[in-house]
């Protein structure tokens, strides 16, 4: 009922052996990341629809926390994610032409601009800490409790009295409301760092592969033949860029000095 | 009274029969499709075994009986699903004229109140032959109120209030269980709903020692609290006169409607920067963690019947509301009116 | 069955390919690395079942006597977890689908064996928490870890349980990962998606489910762990969380789950039923099509398990309408493979006898599925035995029967000998009938009201219980009896040859047990399906 045939492709050194030519090698591996992309899509999209429904729940609060952050660090820190695409897409084409210290040069670059996102990343947590916005409540100490403040509401009052005074802020709105709106934005810094927290995990994971990645290339494994592993650490990468592409706005743009009343 | 091996529990309120019928029905269909499956298979296994010199003959299949063990299935579960729906839109609509009696839920035992003020742990009294709605809450974990004999189940929920409601038809005592996992003695969270004749439920009601009605002690938790200074009838009020608010709807800040419903005035309470009534400023201080789910029902209950005790008629204000009362007809039947569109297959009875 | 006498074991196979642990250890042959998933959940399945004996014998009596309520709550929430985590969904995917979907499509391995052997560690890992968890006292929380009982209340390590499924889910992403990839991308010559087996199409269409459903609950778990690790309130209704928007996000994923565990168990039946029966499958296309309906339908009903919990009753028309939607493709298929055997020639070997019993328990648990979806008796029987009878006889009635069938059938071609054929029909007929006796009671305590998860009853309901654990007794012999002489028949077991049921399917043309590379040339494939009929001779390719 079935014959035989073999096969008689050229064989390449990184051909592995459960494939049968280097073009079924690279279409599967190619498939593999999309179906992987996939599955992060559905994890970062159960995270947004959460903060979506909480955002609509507390919007006050969202407002209030939004403008809490600093604008300006995550939009460099968008510059500098939206270079280190530039960089890993020509890290890609420099594979796929054979180009080796292209490539490297390109890999280190893509890593630099990667670790300069951590260290702003970094950088703004720490003034959430120093800010008391870190959330929850650990060994009885509750939100606002931690980093360089008492167990006093600094800054609950200092959301509270952003919420009032201008120019982001609008006198009219009452103390008790601001007060119990600074309360409620612990969802927001929860969501905060939940979502830029799995975003820099991500971010980690690239920085791990990518130095794998770089010490192949300096090897020179890659060339027009074989670059799916440069290609796929590319659109790994470029995934993680676009979630912060969402990221960015939804926690540090859409809800900004937009007051509720 | 009951056999050892019952199969069924008793019928103890009006929609019992009504669920019963339906899982009959059910049952049947299981039996016949599981018999005609398990009979098919019988005689294929002797009609057509194994036996030398006799081949398999090769059929691929048959579109028409595809077509046919497609659309027979569909058409009985739409009717199943119909008839379940309809029943469901019963339960899930408590009758006006209800008994009101709350429960509070709590790790592990069940708390109920009846409107008069009489209290009850693990047990609920109420007369057979009226709908009894009951308010529920949770102080700590999700539970769940289910009563077989009723067939009506309901889960309790920390944040929010649920309802549940029944007509008992025969006297008797019943058990009440949670129904959802909540720590460690989820299985003794049990007690007993009473249903009694209705002369015996008034004499219960009378002999038990309550400290007043539900409503009193409202009104003694509104003076405490210090609502009164703000939620008053005159026209320099700092906070929305609460007068006949009950039920109406509300027009909030955003240009949003919302009911004011015993959902509506505890997040008002506990949260009352979330829903403000337009015209008035978000200045109310939030009451969470001051005040218990057993104060917040009195409070509730009293602020429902504040425009019944003083018979006053609502005259045409613009508090609480922010809505005259020659639009509430019109507002109420437009959401009635939404409410219904898809409520068709409720609508037979 | 087989001429036996003939039959030879091939010199080099995948088993004695390499002798040593590191062989084992660092395997990335997807025969080799079924067999350690094989090993894996066969320790959690007689885990899974110590629990359920222990749960069934405190429930002899109504007073709960025989354990503390503590102890009982973290039997039953143990006993879900390790059957569902790390039994029902590997079961069939990681065990036989992992040996077979290669051989299946003529393949030599998986796309990526090395991301198939990772799997198996993570699983490993995932397992190393449970269980950490399991000795430091196990979790009682019930395997749905419903907030905010298990984020702020229940005082035993459930951080370190959610983080043990949350890894081992990243295992069954890898595992469905490579399924998609190897159908889409590495069938043999001529097998097209019309040719398929109905076992790929079934593991293909659980993959799918797999790949988009695990996601939701890893993040779901580590919002959880998140939660009760830090307090932040996202489902803590303290802290102006919702305890309800886990349940919604537990079930995204949940619900689906349990077609990743049954998918697998159906393609398993098309492959059996076809083969004994020797008949082409009836209605190929739609049982293929049906898997697929059923991975696509599974992930919009999911509020069906929330009937009751306050959700709007109009959300609840919409889940309940679309619930009947699942049952329809599930029908089909029962009713393709009765007619399967319609005209066949039947032949009663153990794996028919399992696949027959899947057929009837399956179509009971169907059914009451029906019951389940329906609003208004929903509202009674939710949350009671009713719905442990109903996923029992859909799980074990149906998964663990579709799994032992699995094994029997294939058990010649894993290790080249057959298993001792009169135990094994002993041991079919022992766990339908004792499966029988455990579960029915417990749909008739259902409906009487008896709760789930109730560690001591009223006495009304001891008889069926008593019923019911009786049964429980007969069930545990009959799945202890394959467990002997599976093992016995690796030595003393009949040489088995390369095609013993003379079954179509490629896996059936190499030797038993496959070399490492499965085939020694990629085999063409020149026609459809189940091709019985033409019974002449075939020729084993070498």
């Amino acid at each position: 009922m079935s014959t035989s045939q073999t096969t008689t492709t050229d064989h390449h050194p990184a051909l592995v052996h459960q494939f049968d030519s280097m073009e079924q090698q690279k279409e599967a591996s190619t498939l593999g990341m999309w179906v992987f992309l996939l599955t992060e899509i559905m994890m970062f999209g159960g995270l947004f629809a959460s903060y979506l429904i909480y955002r609509i729940k507390y919007y006050d609060a969202f407002v209030a926390g939004s403008t809490s952050i600093d604008i300006k660090w995550g939009f460099a820190n968008t510059l500098v994610l939206i270079g280190s695409s530039w960089t890993m897409a020509m890290a890609v084409w420099s594979a796929q032409n054979g180009r080796r210290k292209g490539q490297v040069y390109f890999i280190i670059a893509t890593m630099i601009l990667g670790a300069a996102f951590l260290g702003v990343k970094a950088k703004e947590y720490y003034e959430k800490y120093d800010e008391c916005h870190i959330p929850g409540h650990v060994i009885g100490k509750g939100f606002n409790a931690w980093g360089g403040c008492s167990a006093t509401d600094k800054s609950l009052g200092n959301i509270a009295e952003d919420i009032r005074i201008p120019p982001h802020g609008d006198p009219n709105i009452p103390e008790a409301s601001a007060e119990l709106t600074a309360k409620q934005t612990e969802i927001f810094f929860s969501f905060y760092f939940a979502m830029t927290g799995l975003h820099a995990t991500h971010m980690l994971i690239g920085l791990g592969v990518l130095t794998w990645l770089l010490m192949r290339a300096k090897r020179g494994d890659f060339g027009p033949e074989y670059y799916s592993p440069v290609e796929n650490v590319g659109l790994y990468w470029h995934f993680v860029d676009i979630v912060w592409i969402f990221l960015f706005p939804l926690l540090y743009l859409i809800s900004r000095h937009a007051h509720a009343h | 009274m009951q056999s050892n091996l019952p199969l069924f529990p008793q019928q103890a309120s009006t929609v019992a029969a009504q669920v019963d019928w339906l899982y009959l029905f059910l049952v049947a269909i299981t039996a016949f499709f599981s018999l005609l499956v398990a009979a098919l298979i019988l005689f294929f296994i002797v009609k057509y075994r194994k036996t030398p010199g006799r081949e398999a003959e090769q059929i691929h299949g048959s579109t028409l009986l595809e077509i046919v063990w497609t659309v027979i299935p569909l058409g009985l579960s739409m009717a199943i699903f119909v008839w379940a729906a309809i029943i469901y839109f019963h339960l899930q609509r408590p009758p006006a004229n209800a008994l009101e009696v709350y429960g509070v839920a709590k790790q592990w035992m069940w708390k109920f109140e009846q409107s008069g003020g009489q209290r009850e742990i693990n047990a609920l009294h109420v007369p057979v032959g009226r709908p009894v709605k009951i308010t529920l809450i949770s102080q700590d974990v999700i539970h769940s109120f289910f009563v077989p004999a009723f067939r009506v189940k309901q889960d309790v929920l920390p944040n929010r209030y649920t309802i549940v409601w029944f007509q008992a038809t025969e006297p008797g005592a019943y058990h009440l269980f949670c129904t959802q996992y909540c720590g460690t003695k989820h299985s003794a969270m049990i007690g007993e709903v009473v249903a009694m004749k209705p002369e015996d439920f008034e004499a219960w009601l009378t002999s038990g020692k309550a400290e007043g009605s539900l409503a009193a002690q409202g009104e003694k938790e509104f003076q405490q609290l210090g609502c009164v200074t703000c939620h008053r009838a005159d026209s320099g009020a700092r906070g929305p006169n609460l007068m006949g608010l009950y039920g109406r709807p509300v027009r909030l800040t955003d240009g949003r409607t919302v009911v004011a419903d015993d959902n509506y005035i505890r997040e008002s309470i506990l949260v009352p920067n979330a829903k403000v009534v337009s015209g008035f400023q978000p200045i109310m201080p939030t009451f969470q963690g001051m005040i218990s789910e057993e104060e917040l029902i009195q409070l509730t209950d009293y602020i429902k019947h504040m425009g019944e005790q003083q018979g006053e008629p609502l005259n045409n204000r613009s508090t609480p509301t922010q809505i005259r009362d020659s639009e509430v007809t019109h507002i109420q039947e437009r959401m009635k009116q939404e409410s219904k569109e898809p409520q068709k297959p409720g609508k037979k009875k | 069955m087989s001429s036996a006498n003939e039959n030879v074991m091939p010199e080099k196979h995948y088993l004695n390919d390499n002798y040593g642990i590191r062989s084992w250890l660092l395997t990335k042959d997807h025969k080799r690395i079924a067999v350690l998933y094989l090993l894996t959940i066969t320790f959690f399945f007689f885990l899974g079942g110590l629990f359920a004996s222990l749960i069934r014998l405190e429930l002899l009596t109504p007073q709960g006597d025989l354990f503390q309520s503590d102890t009982y709550n973290k039997l039953f929430t143990e006993h879900g977890v390790n059957m569902i985590f790390f039994f029902l969904i590997p079961s069939v995917p990681a065990v036989l689908g992992n040996f077979l979907v290669p051989l299946m499509v003529g393949a030599k391995d998986l796309a990526f064996p090395k991301i198939n052997l990772a799997s198996w560690y993570i699983f490993i890992v995932g397992a190393g928490f449970a269980l950490a968890a399991l000795v430091s006292g196990g979790v009682d929380t019930g395997w749905t870890f419903y907030t905010p009982l298990s984020s702020g209340f229940v005082r035993t390590p459930v951080i370190a349980m959610g983080v043990g499924i949350l890894i081992a889910g990243f295992a069954s992403i890898f595992t469905g990962l490579n399924f998609i990839v190897t159908v889409h991308r590495m069938r043999a010559p001529g097998l097209t998606w019309g040719r398929l087996p109905l076992f790929v199409w079934a593991n293909y269409a659980a993959s799918l489910i797999m790949v988009l459903g695990t996601p939701v609950i890893a993040i779901t778990l580590i919002l959880l762990v998140l939660e009760r690790g830090f307090h932040i309130g996202i489902f803590d209704p303290k802290l102006g969380g919702d305890p309800v928007l886990f349940q919604h996000m537990f079930w995204f994923y949940s619900h689906p789950a349990v077609y990743i565990m049954i998918l697998p168990g159906m393609g398993v039946i098309s492959e059996i039923i076809t083969c004994f029966s020797r008949k082409r499958v009836f209605g190929y296309g739609f049982i293929a099509f049906s898997s697929i309906a059923i991975a696509v339908f599974g992930f919009v009903v999911w509020a069906h398990h929330m009937f009751v919990a306050g959700i709007s009753v109009y959300s609840a028309l919409v889940f309940s309408l679309l619930s009947y939607a699942v049952a329809i493709p599930s029908a089909v298929k029962v009713f393709n493979w009765t007619a399967t055997m319609y005209k066949g020639s039947v032949e009663l070997a153990t794996p028919m006898l399992y696949a027959l019993g899947f057929i009837g328990l399956f179509t009971i648990g169907g059914l009451t599925g029906l019951f389940l979806a329906a609003l208004g008796l929903d509202v009674h029987i939710h949350d009671t035995y009713f719905v442990i009878a109903h996923f029992h006889y859909v799980m074990v009635g149906g998964m663990v029967m579709a799994y032992l069938g699995g094994l029997h059938f294939w058990w010649p071609k894993m290790t080249g000998r057959i298993y001792p054929e009169g135990p094994a029909k002993l041991a079919a007929l022992i766990t339908f009938i004792g499966f029988n006796l455990t579960f029915f009671p417990q749909f008739i305590l259902g409906y009487l009201g008896m709760p789930r998860r109730y560690h001591a009853y009223p006495p009304e309901f001891q008889v069926l219980n008593v019923l019911s654990s009786a049964g429980a007794s007969v069930l545990a012999v009959g799945f202890i009896l394959p467990l002997i002489y599976f093992l016995w028949s690796l030595r003393y077991g009949e040489v088995a040859g390369a095609n013993p049921w003379d079954a179509k399917g490629l896996e059936w043309q190499t030797t038993s047990p496959p070399p490492t590379h499965n085939f020694e040339k990629t085999p063409v494939v020149t026609e459809e399906p189940y091709h019985y009929g033409t019974e002449q001779e075939v020729p084993v390719v070498h």
